[in-house]
């Protein structure tokens, strides 16, 4: 996988990263739910996962929570009604 | 429990007004092979699962379901949320119009409100696997109706990716079908 800066990307940038990552996590965890033991998809999986994160939590602290429900930190004041909703963008 | 997070599964980039289109669309948001079906068909079925794969994949499916749910509902909203009423008269989004104005309600292209009679969940996993494996069909099917439908490239787009989901979640379902299979041999012999 090809290193990448994600402080440098714009906000549009990062959020298709986390888009393209998330959809091999999502694609590998299906094919994991019928594959369980298969070693290489495992290994694909927990790396997408790794890099997912960190994409997730540079995004989160620049523009906002991603998740709430306590799966990330707000700053004062509350930001998960601040930034845009799905089809506002 | 479900954890909603502020982005799209995949990103919808439509900047043009297009309520006749926006309504054939609302077949896959409320119609009978829609995403709202597939996600509580499939959600309501894993109870009676006799595998973990099989409730494994119910699960995440059904989730990723309501992930397309938003996209066509985000579809819809963005063909209809600019639009006069002078552009929403005569076309086939004005009886929608007249009931719910630009907000999306599941309901089929012609306007049938979705119910929970569009699906079925039974205590016999290979019935309930067997009918998945067919609304995907039905879902791929309706998705390749829409494409030859749009005029709009960011339509055309997003529904392209929804269309090869419905191809994975196909090949998903015959997976677990086969599992179940399997473990019900092995309980008949041993
Ligand atoms: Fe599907």
């Amino acid at each position: 996988m090809q290193e990448l800066d994600y402080e440098e990307l714009s906000r549009e940038e990062l959020k298709l990263q986390i888009q393209e990552l998330e959809f091999a996590v999502i694609e590998l965890n299906l094919f994991l739910d019928t594959h369980p033991t298969n070693q290489k998809a495992l290994m694909d999986y927990n790396m997408f996962s790794i890099e997912l994160n960190k994409t997730k939590n540079v995004y989160q602290k620049k523009y906002g929570p991603l998740t709430n429900f306590g799966y990330a930190l707000s700053s004062y004041p509350w930001k998960w009604v601040e930034s845009p909703w799905p089809w506002e963008e | 429990m479900w954890i909603y997070e502020k982005k799209l599964e995949y990103p919808v980039k439509i900047n043009t007004c297009n309520p006749a289109l926006a309504e054939m669309i609302l077949e896959q948001f409320g119609g009978a092979d829609g995403e709202l079906a597939a996600g509580i068909r499939y959600l309501t079925q894993r109870f009676v699962m006799p595998t973990k794969e099989a409730i494994a994949i119910l699960t995440d499916i059904g989730t990723e379901e309501l992930a397309h749910w938003e996209i066509i509902a985000t579809i819809v909203w963005k063909l209809v949320k600019d639009a006069p009423v002078e552009k929403i008269k005569g076309t086939p989004f004005e009886a929608h119009f007249a009931a719910h104005g630009r907000s999306p309600f599941p309901h089929d292209a012609a306007g049938y409100a979705w119910t929970a009679a569009f699906i079925q969940s039974k205590d016999d996993p290979i019935a309930n696997l067997y009918e998945d494996m067919a609304a995907e069909q039905k879902a791929r099917a309706t998705y390749e109706y829409l494409i030859q439908l749009s005029d709009d490239p960011g339509v055309t787009d997003a529904l392209s990716f929804l269309r090869e989901r419905e191809v994975v979640h196909f090949q998903r379902f015959g997976e677990a079908l086969m599992g179940v299979e399997e473990f019900r041999e092995t309980k008949k012999y041993h």
